[in-house]
């Protein structure tokens, strides 16, 4: 079966600064996949390429193809033909994320005319099924209000509705629930996963936070300076990384319950990317490095037919570590 | 909201009421009008005439508050040099003055907003570079030069156009240009900062996720929010419509209220120059109302504040 | 039990808020009748989400801000007001640091004049004393005199909350009040400034008031957790415990929507209704509109935070006292 969306050897790079490598990346239809790093690791600039969102000035190479469709380089009236209708977006700010000066309706129906071709009452109706399929309460009131006059979480909600209107095959959520508080994170997440199921929509959902992507997603990647340093299937990922930074992440989160131990903090910061080291780019942090790590950067090899890791020396011993 | 109104009301009557006082003793302080009127050579009787029939020769304070009771009257004063009400001297002038502010002001908006969008929309090219040299020249060259260096050219040189007076169209397209250039200058930097920082915002990303088509991001997203920090300078402008003439009017001779502003002063006509001044500081908290409430209709975010009273 | 370092006695603090340009002024009542103790080189730790008034409490035991109503204590004697002499004696004793490192820090400034700073305020030692001091403080948190020659500009994010840390510690306080400390650092970030919190607690015999959203750290690095809600503390306990066997419906709720990795989402309490607001505090038990036990009582009657056993404090009708579901039934 051919991927929905096929990345491969994505590369970006800023006034001449790299901060994405070339990253391999299959979609397929249906499936919820995690991205997961700290800041600066690539994650979302992987998406923004990949949809055109990035500044002119950025340099992207490399190939993103939507069953089969190349879409690096395409036309703006190809592009703006995927977006919002193959492929939807939300991203992690919702206070910020929609247009203040437009009300929700006015948002709402764009997406419907666009890519449904619904307008006046047609749209209207549509777009409060959309708001509350949504979960959002008195919708025919609130379809006249302005952003800034629903919470936070509402707000989210609104824009998956409008992500929804195009009914997209896969949605992108950036760290969409990074801004919110714990309970109301839950709903949205359970929100998302519920539309998912019903419409059999792809995901790909971008966090720094391990337990966000492990309860979403059934593979997740781990992405370290712009490259993918492991893919798993997310189950496995947390019971048993292989990579040293992928271990580094789970053993740095405290656990909830169980014995307390000590953090296992990973030394050292993020490399800068206009001074990345020669090698991996994780290896001056990680204490299994040896001199061959530093000698050129490890590929993406594939260990099993679902796991993939890029690193000389993976830690394939289980370290018990992840198990809460 | 009728509180809210009462208090900005009230705010605008005390600004008027201050940069009123303020010219008052500045003038005041300045010179004696009686001298200046009259001239040095005047005997000592027709001065201390001059000053009993002008109510000069009371206290300063006595002056002031008989200035404020007249005021309150509707009375604003006659000019001292020929004896006409004040506000007839300032009314006469307005047309000449707003015959050249208007067109400035379109000239400003025509020319200023576009081509700010124009350089925000495509930075860093070249045609961004040549408006953002223009508008830096065009806001630190003073208008005083940039109207020598037009009649230098056009009038000197050339001989296309006349270097002052009042007698035809043509002769008003040299002033207006003056006018029109700086602060066509200020609103392309202007709109070009406040398009490039909407342009940063989240939510232009997020249309542009959505699928809408870049043309169509400009005009329904990123414009409705650059309008509300460009009302303000626009306010600013409007408010300059009756005062914002003085150097032009005194370069070219045009008979406006800027330069009976400036006669006025030299001849220390109290009435006119005080006259002039409550119009002046008037248009000037009535365009700030109007921004005021330009805000509100064009934001949501204070309009609905605004309904919980 | 040794007597508690700070002791806060029922504080309250409202705020007079205005909803908008032309709105009428209306209370906001941020923290409501607010009590704990903190014993001597203990970390008290408060989870709350936006709203709960977590970080008023934290200026309040900090005297930063003055309570409406209810006292704090310090040391066996009430908290001196704010400004006063006292106040800046007693100030050098208690320290605090914020989510926003940056913000903190003077840009323009290199970070080890920014740790003196607190030394040459209240006059500490000779100056040669304090130079050595600032290295001394540099090498607490891990760093070393390179980095102090540094402006705040030149570090990482993680390196920063260090040297806020260090500038802390510079007056030897009794008391550190964080909010928020680790929560804009990059996981693996977070951890090494968890790790040398509990180190430097540890060490310095620090009594210290952790405030958080994240159970997890909150957990890591306290003894006693008190779980806010809409100003009031709902449930108190020994840390492990209460994250382990939940009492409260909302704590329950909280506990659960933290996500774990390992776990899938199968049979997580998802509460439905709006975000609290404190501007609108809901009658009785201010969490009732989103509890799926509330029963009429909750609507109606505030529930007191009671002593379920030795260890663990709740303020609910259903987990404290009579069994209140019987009593509607009846």
């Amino acid at each position: 079966m051919t991927p929905l969306v096929s990345i491969s050897d994505l590369k970006v790079a800023f006034d001449g600064t790299h901060v994405l490598h070339g990253i391999d990346l299959d979609i397929s239809k249906g499936e919820a996949v995690g991205l997961v790093g700290e800041s600066g690791s690539g994650k979302s600039v992987t998406w923004l390429a990949a949809l055109g969102l990035l500044p002119a000035k950025a340099k992207v190479a490399g190939s993103v193809q939507l069953e089969g469709r190349e879409l690096l380089g395409a036309s703006g009236a190809v592009l703006d033909s995927v977006r919002g209708r193959r492929v939807a977006m939300i991203f992690q700010d919702p206070a910020s994320a929609l247009n203040p000066v437009l009300t929700i309706r006015r948002q709402l129906c764009e997406s419907l005319a666009l890519h449904r071709g619904l307008r006046g009452e047609a749209a209207r109706i549509e777009a409060l099924r959309l708001l509350d399929l949504v979960g959002i309460p008195d919708a025919p009131r609130r379809l006249s209000a302005y952003p800034h006059e629903f919470s936070g979480g509402q707000v989210q909600r609104i824009m998956i509705a409008m992500a929804l209107a195009g009914q997209p095959d896969l949605l992108i959520a950036d760290e969409p629930t990074t801004a919110l508080d714990a309970t109301i994170q839950a709903q949205i997440l359970d929100l998302l996963s519920a539309i998912r199921r019903e419409f059999n929509m792809a995901m790909v959902l971008i966090s720094h936070d391990l337990g966000v992507v492990a309860e979403n997603c059934d593979r997740v990647c781990v992405m370290y300076a712009g490259r993918i340093v492991e893919r798993a299937p997310a189950s496995r990922l947390f019971d048993d990384p292989w990579h040293p930074y992928a271990q580094g992440l789970i053993g740095a989160l405290p656990p909830l319950d169980g014995v307390r131990r000590r953090l296992q903090a990973i030394p050292g910061t993020v490399p800068d990317p206009r001074a990345l080291p020669s090698g991996c780019a994780f290896a001056p942090r990680c204490s299994f490095a040896g001199d061959g790590c530093h000698a050129g950067v490890p590929p993406l090899a594939p260990f099993e037919p679902d796991r993939a890791v890029a690193c000389l020396r993976p830690q394939r011993v289980p370290v018990g570590l992840a198990a809460e | 909201m009728l509180r809210y109104f009462a208090i900005r009301l009230s705010r605008a009557l005390l600004t008027i009421a201050l940069v009123v006082t303020f010219a008052f003793i500045v003038l005041r302080l300045s010179g004696d009008p009686a001298l200046m009127i009259m001239g040095p050579e005047a005997p000592p009787e027709v001065i201390a005439a001059f000053r009993k029939a002008w109510g000069l020769d009371h206290p300063i304070w006595v002056q002031y508050l008989d200035y404020f009771k007249a005021i309150g009257q509707g009375e604003l004063g006659r000019s001292m040099r020929d004896g006409r009400p004040a506000i007839q001297l300032v009314l006469e002038r307005i047309p000449a003055t707003l015959a050249l502010t208007i067109p400035a002001f379109l000239m400003k908006v025509l020319l200023g907003i576009p081509a700010g969008i124009y350089a925000a929309l495509h930075r860093g090219s070249a045609i961004d570079r040549a408006v953002m040299i223009t508008a830096v020249a065009g806001f630190t060259v003073p208008s005083f030069v940039l109207a020598l260096l037009l009649v230098l050219i056009f009038a000197v040189q050339l001989g296309w156009l006349p270097s002052g007076g009042q007698d035809s169209w043509r002769h008003a397209i040299l002033p207006i240009v003056t006018l029109g250039f700086g602060g066509a200058a200020v609103l392309a930097r202007f709109t070009r900062s406040a398009m490039l920082e909407i342009l940063g915002q989240p939510y232009i990303r997020t249309a542009s996720a959505k699928g809408v088509p870049w043309r169509r991001v400009i005009t329904d997203h990123a414009l409705p929010n650059a309008a509300i920090p460009t009302v303000t300078i626009l306010g600013f402008m409007v408010g300059s419509l009756i005062a914002g003439a003085v150097v032009v009017e005194s370069v070219f001779s045009w008979p406006g209220v800027g330069r009976l502003l400036v006669v006025a002063v030299a001849n220390r006509d109290l009435a006119v120059v005080q006259c002039i001044l409550l119009l002046v500081a008037m248009t000037m908290v009535t365009s700030n109302l109007i921004v005021d409430f330009l805000y509100g209709l064009l934001d949501p975010r204070l309009r609905s504040k605004g309904a919980e009273a | 039990m040794t007597a508690p370092l700070v002791e806060v006695l029922g504080i309250s603090r409202t705020y007079r808020m205005r909803s908008g340009l032309f709105g009428r002024a209306a209370s906001v009542h941020a923290v409501d009748g607010l009590s704990f103790g903190i014993a001597k080189g203990e970390t008290l730790g408060i989870v709350g989400e936006s709203g709960s008034g977590k970080s008023t409490t934290g200026r309040m035991a900090l005297g930063l801000e003055s309570p409406d109503q209810g006292s704090v204590r310090f040391d066996g004697a009430p908290i001196a007001t704010l400004g006063s002499s006292a106040w800046r004696a007693q100030r050098a004793r208690m320290q605090m640091i914020f989510q926003d490192p940056l913000g903190a820090l003077d840009r323009r400034l290199s970070v080890a004049d920014q740790i003196r700073e607190p030394l040459d305020i209240h006059k500490i030692g000779t100056a040669a004393e304090r130079d050595d001091r600032v290295h001394e403080l540099l090498q607490s948190v891990d760093l070393n005199d390179s980095h102090g020659r540094r402006y705040p500009g030149a570090l990482s994010g993680g390196q920063r909350q260090r040297i806020v840390l260090a500038r802390a510690l510079a007056t030897r306080p009794d008391f550190l009040v964080c909010d928020e400390p680790v929560s804009a650092l990059d996981v693996s970030i977070q951890a090494q400034v968890v790790n040398l919190l509990i180190d430097l607690q540890a060490r310095l015999g620090l009594t210290m008031l952790f405030i958080s959203h994240d159970l997890r750290v909150v957990r890591q690095i306290s003894r006693k957790v008190a779980v806010m809600y809409l100003g009031r503390i709902v449930e108190y306990g020994d840390a492990d415990d209460l994250f382990a066997r939940p009492q409260h419906p909302y704590t329950q709720a909280l506990v659960s929507a933290s996500p774990a990795p390992g776990r899938r989402s199968t049979n997580r309490i998802v509460l439905t209704g709006d975000p609290p607001n404190p501007a609108a505090r809901p009658s009785g038990c201010a969490f009732h509109p989103r509890c799926r036990h509330a029963t009429a009582r909750c609507a109606a009657e505030v529930p007191q935070l009671v002593a379920l056993d030795d260890q663990r404090q709740v303020a609910c009708h259903l987990t404290t006292g009579a069994r209140p579901k019987t009593q509607d039934a009846a």
